[in-house]
């Protein structure tokens, strides 16, 4: 049964390699087809791993081949599959074979449909490497492999220069995090000896707490840039310039997740480093509310979820902050569905407005878009937390650990979940309720997806309805997801009473449904429909404008770098490195002109030269 | 007779010979010259043959004859040939051999 694991990633890469070596002469239904079999294929292996190990705990290794000989660092090109990774690698290919299902439908008029398959194949393989790992040079590998596609596909139609732009800036600002990465690699080497997980994990103990503090430091910047934190989370709303199954695949599914999976695959480490589990708690709370705020004021129907994501991941790391990385998991997967699905539902009112994705030019779409609707309903009553919606749940159980560990910043936690609730009903009802407010042109061919399309949607609407029963609450007993987990995180320890939490549950239960209903009927009535940009002023108008945050970053980092470049460029570029190396050719031809007057063939300067040469040469002697 | 009077003879043939070289251009001139300059050196060998009692650089000066003759004549032909092709032997105007 080891023998397949190499199998899992493997098959997206071949996918990769026969789209893109191939796939211009193959057509669009063989390329699909082929695609999504692949990651099919690789969704079926896994779903074999799963239940082995479903039975035996025991992770599963296999080492392909040594990596790396370098000193006494040895990198095996091994494989790690654990029930924690085995989770996430269901994660990828499952949700993965659905977005690349819907591609096919929602890409079927692109001139670069092979391409873009190539690509997304290329991500999934990437991202299973990073997941499927045993050791951190394997991790890293797949961290700027999905750097790399995530920047290909969010480019996708690079010919656009914003969308061009969008792509270098999220891979800019995933260097910076990955730089803090790489610095925690080398100083995992440096204290362990070695990168490999078992050898790190093993004796995490025996390294002193300051280098353990530095090293989860320095991780956790990777994880910023990944997954998004503040301050290095601006990337990923303008992401949502890619196609938008690129959107669902890289903010939903994989790629943001990673820096969260990394904290809990490092959990051993962390779980020493109590400051930095703070600083992971605090600005996860930080990035979730800011970017929870900056949400309210969005229109665009894919920046309010991408700014939606953000604020998710934020949670995902308070979980992990306060040291519940299970109810991290848990939130993490549910995550996965219902903003998978919320993406895809929002590619499909795109496709169906042909193009449009301003919300204040929508309205009233439940009457023709009738499974887009109803799904993306699902989504976000599953994303704010709605009974027996998967995110009540997962949201639930964060909330409660979030108690156990501090009551105030349990309300500021739920401060954000409320803020979800009024940004999703907000677009979810000016989208779908109300009258039709986009151009006659649109209104005449709107119409519900193919089913190509709505067929992803649906068993993502069903995930999202059923997938917080993994979980119970903890006076239930009925913690299936925890008990999976416990062989890896250890058993999650509940010193709550049953009153208490029935009455977290309660409060989150009544925040959600009483402020969604109340801006469900607000935002019904016409005259709410929000104002143009130029009308807005006040608070709509700074979190229309996301707090000037890239204002700031322009004005702090981007505009002295390129003054200071600019300066480099007049000064050292074009005077001191020129002017040497434009010097030194025109001394050489100075000279070369100089000599040249000497060689003239005329025999009485020759004579000359020679003579005044041996009177020299003699006074020299009679000198001396 | 004391060598000092052979040295002085000497070099002052021999710098005439130098001179001439220098600022004649007429070719046949500057082999002439140099035919001065071999000769100034030719009296130098035999008076130091003398003046130590040493046959040696008595030798040396036959040698020096029988080359300076074969030079001569090859140098006095090369003219006669560059006369037949330019209409002179003005050493200034010979520079072709720069190209």
């Amino acid at each position: 049964m080891q023998q397949i694991i190499p199998l899992i990633p493997a098959l997206p890469l071949l996918g990769f390699l026969l789209n893109g070596l191939a796939g211009k002469k193959m057509g669009k239904n063989v390329v699909g087809a082929l695609a999504t079999g692949v990651v099919a294929a690789s969704f079926l292996l896994t779903i074999g791993l799963f239940v082995m190990l479903l039975g035996n705990p025991e992770p599963l290794q296999n080492n392909l081949f040594t990596w790396l000989q370098v000193g006494s660092l040895q990198v095996e090109f091994g494989f790690l599959v654990d029930r924690l990774s085995v989770w996430m690698m269901l994660i990828i290919t499952g949700v993965g074979t659905l977005i690349h299902l819907y591609s096919i439908g929602y890409m079927h008029e692109d001139e670069g449909f092979h391409k873009f398959f190539a690509y997304l194949n290329l991500f999934i393989f990437a991202m299973l490497l990073l997941v499927m790992g045993n050791n951190f040079l394997m991790m890293f590998f797949g961290w700027e492999g999905v750097g790399l596609c995530s920047y290909l596909l969010i480019g996708f139609w690079y010919t656009k220069r914003d969308y061009a732009d969008a792509a270098r800036k999220a891979f800019i600002m995933n260097r910076i995090g990955d730089l803090g990465l790489l610095l925690g690699i080398f100083l995992i080497f440096q204290q362990f000896g070695s990168i490999a997980y078992a050898d790190v994990f093993g004796s995490a103990g025996l390294v002193d707490p300051t280098s353990i503090g530095l090293i989860t430091l320095l991780l956790f910047v990777g994880a910023m840039g990944k997954s998004a934190q503040i301050p290095l989370y601006t990337w990923l709303p303008d992401a949502m310039a890619g196609p938008t199954p690129v959107s669902a695949l890289i903010h939903a599914a994989t790629m943001v997740t990673a820096g969260v999976y990394l904290v809990v695959r490092a959990s051993a480490l962390y779980d020493l480093a109590p400051d930095v589990l703070t600083v992971i708690a605090w600005t996860g709370l930080a990035t979730s509310i800011f970017a929870a705020l900056i949400g309210l004021g969005q229109n665009d129907i894919k920046k309010v979820l991408a700014y939606s994501t953000v604020s998710q991941l934020g949670l995902m790391f308070v979980a992990a902050g306060v040291g519940a990385y299970g109810s991290a998991m848990f939130h993490l997967t549910t995550h996965a569905f219902f903003k998978a699905l919320l993406f895809l539902g929002a590619g499909s009112v795109i496709h169906a407005m042909s193009g449009e994705q301003d919300i204040r030019r929508m309205g009233g779409l439940r009457k023709t878009l009738g499974t887009t609707h109803w799904t993306f309903l699902f989504g976000t009553l599953a994303i704010i937390g709605i009974f027996p919606f998967a995110g009540f749940f997962s949201k639930d159980e964060l909330l409660a650990q979030v108690f156990e560990h501090s009551p105030l910043m349990w309300a500021l936690t739920l401060f954000s979940a409320a803020l979800t609730v009024v940004y999703m009903v907000r677009m979810y009802t000016l989208t779908f309720w109300g009258n039709f407010r986009g151009s006659k042109h649109q209104a005449e061919h709107l119409h519900d997806s193919p089913s190509v399309m709505t067929i992803p949607l649906m068993v993502l609407a069903v995930l999202s309805l059923t997938s917080g029963f993994l979980n119970l609450p903890a006076f239930t007993h009925a913690q299936w997801f925890s008990g999976y987990l416990t062989p890896l995180l250890g058993e999650a320890v509940h010193t709550m009473s049953v009153s208490t939490e029935i009455a977290l549950l309660g409060i989150a239960f009544m925040v959600a449904v009483g402020l969604g209903l109340w801006v469900w009927k607000h935002y019904q009535k016409p005259e709410q429909v929000p104002a143009e940009d130029e009308a807005i002023s006040g608070f709509a108008k700074l979190t229309g404008n996301k707090f000037y945050v890239d204002e700031l970053y322009n004005a702090v980092f981007i505009r002295p770098i390129e003054w200071f470049s600019r300066l480099l460029y007049t000064i050292v570029d074009a005077k001191v490195i020129d002017g040497l190396v434009n010097g030194m050719a025109t001394l050489v031809s100075q000279l070369g002109f100089g000599l040249r007057q000497i060689q003239s063939g005329k025999i009485g300067t020759y004579l000359f030269l020679m003579v005044a040469g041996l009177v020299l040469l003699l006074l020299f002697n009679v000198i001396w | 007779m004391p060598i000092e009077y052979y040295l002085i003879l000497s070099s002052v043939l021999f710098s005439i010979g130098v001179l001439g070289v220098m600022i004649r251009r007429n070719a046949i001139v500057v082999l002439m010259c140099i035919e001065l300059m071999l000769n100034a050196i030719n009296l130098l060998l035999v008076a130091f043959s003398t003046y130590l009692g040493d046959g040696h650089g008595q030798v040396f000066v036959f040698f020096i004859m029988v080359v300076a003759a074969a030079e001569a004549t090859i140098g006095l032909s090369i003219l006669v040939l560059i006369y037949r092709n330019t209409k002179g032997v003005d050493i200034h105007q010979l520079d072709h051999l720069k190209h």
